[in-house]
């Protein structure tokens, strides 16, 4: 390959407008979140496992890790596009980073799901 | 009316001569007509002609002599030197050096000509003009003023660590001139021009250019009108 810089990958509006709306989401969860918590009858394991058990409230705390590892992905992303110059090096910290991401999401689904 | 001091610290570096950059420590008697810190490093170079650093108009419109005043960007013809005593004078951050305070601005240009900084329009051109409304018009005030100083772009962060790749917002705010110039036809072009991660995308409004550009301009602004207009033709 030649040592030419190369550019124009023409992506980057879909990561710009998901790493947003990803962030929406998260804000009015976590406003959720507190609000579900502090209404909570009492601070015990039972009513805290109860509050993600299931239903919409356990749904909505599995998109909010979707929108996490998804935000987290756009955001090291960049981190690597800035700092790490070498390509092959990036290519597998992309890969390394996606990989745990998928595998946390799933991890994420296995314990909401389990309670 | 005394004579009133400046003291100076100026990064120098003489590739010929010097090893590595060092810090210089010069005071300066000003005269009543020395107003601008350009008119103190002209007379700094009367006293030490070895100091290097660009200049022209002298006046904020050549954009020449920018540079790192006191870890700010910006011109030293139209930085005050009321009140102040002390000066830190470094080239600008990220481009190479090439003495004391001229840098080689290659990479700044070769970003700007990326985005083509000239209108491109196909029709055979009218026997006066092409006309705009008064609104369309409008829309480059604040964009068309830019001189190229490269004191946003030199203040980036992104431009720091992809000067190849991100177009810097120098570039951008060009770019976003022609793409709102209603006479421009390669809109399109354009747009798929900055559609990329690096060219764009890089940007994250953090505002050093709003911060310091010496003409009062924001890119970030036309920044965020580029990705809307990416935004408006994607969904």
């Amino acid at each position: 390959m030649v040592k030419r810089i190369v550019v124009g990958a023409h992506y980057g509006l879909r990561d710009w407008m998901g790493q947003r709306a990803t962030a929406i989401f998260m804000v009015i969860y976590t406003v959720l979140f507190a609000l579900n918590a502090l209404m909570l009858p009492e601070m015990s394991h039972e009513a805290w496992s109860g509050m993600f058990k299931g239903g919409f409230f356990g749904f909505l705390t599995f998109l909010f890790f979707l929108a996490l590892f998804y935000h987290a992905w756009i955001g090291v992303r960049d981190i690597f596009m800035d700092y790490i110059k070498p390509t092959g090096i990036r290519l597998a910290l992309h890969v390394v980073v996606l990989f745990l991401l998928v595998g946390y999401a799933g991890w994420a689904a296995q314990i909401l799901w389990r309670l | 009316m005394s004579k009133r001091t400046v003291n100076f610290k100026i990064y120098r570096y003489d590739p010929d001569r010097d090893e590595k950059p060092y810090m210089q420590d010069i005071s300066i008697d000003l005269e009543p007509s020395d107003k601008k810190l350009l008119d103190a490093l002209v007379r700094l170079k009367s006293k030490d002609d070895s100091l290097s650093f660009r200049r022209s108009c002298r006046e904020g419109v050549c954009g020449s002599d920018a540079m790192n005043i006191n870890g700010k960007n910006g011109l030293a013809c139209l930085t005050s030197l009321d009140g102040v005593e002390n000066i830190v004078l470094r080239p600008l951050p990220g481009l190479p050096v090439i003495r004391d305070l001229v840098v080689d601005m290659t990479q700044f240009f070769k970003q700007y000509h990326s985005i083509k900084p000239y209108l491109v329009n196909n029709e055979p051109a009218p026997e006066r003009e092409r006309l705009q409304s008064p609104e369309e018009r409008e829309e480059l005030n604040g964009l068309y003023e830019c001189i190229l100083c490269a004191c946003c772009s030199t203040s980036c962060p992104s431009f720091w660590w992809n000067p190849d790749k991100f177009v810097g917002p120098a570039g951008l705010l060009a770019a976003y001139r022609f793409i709102a110039d209603t006479r421009d036809q390669a809109t399109t072009e354009r747009l798929d021009n900055l559609e990329d991660p690096y060219r764009l995308f890089r940007c994250h409004s953090i505002m050093n250019c709003v911060d310091v550009c010496p003409k009062g301009l924001n890119p970030t602004r036309a920044i965020g009108k580029i990705k809307d207009m990416m935004v408006a033709r994607a969904v």
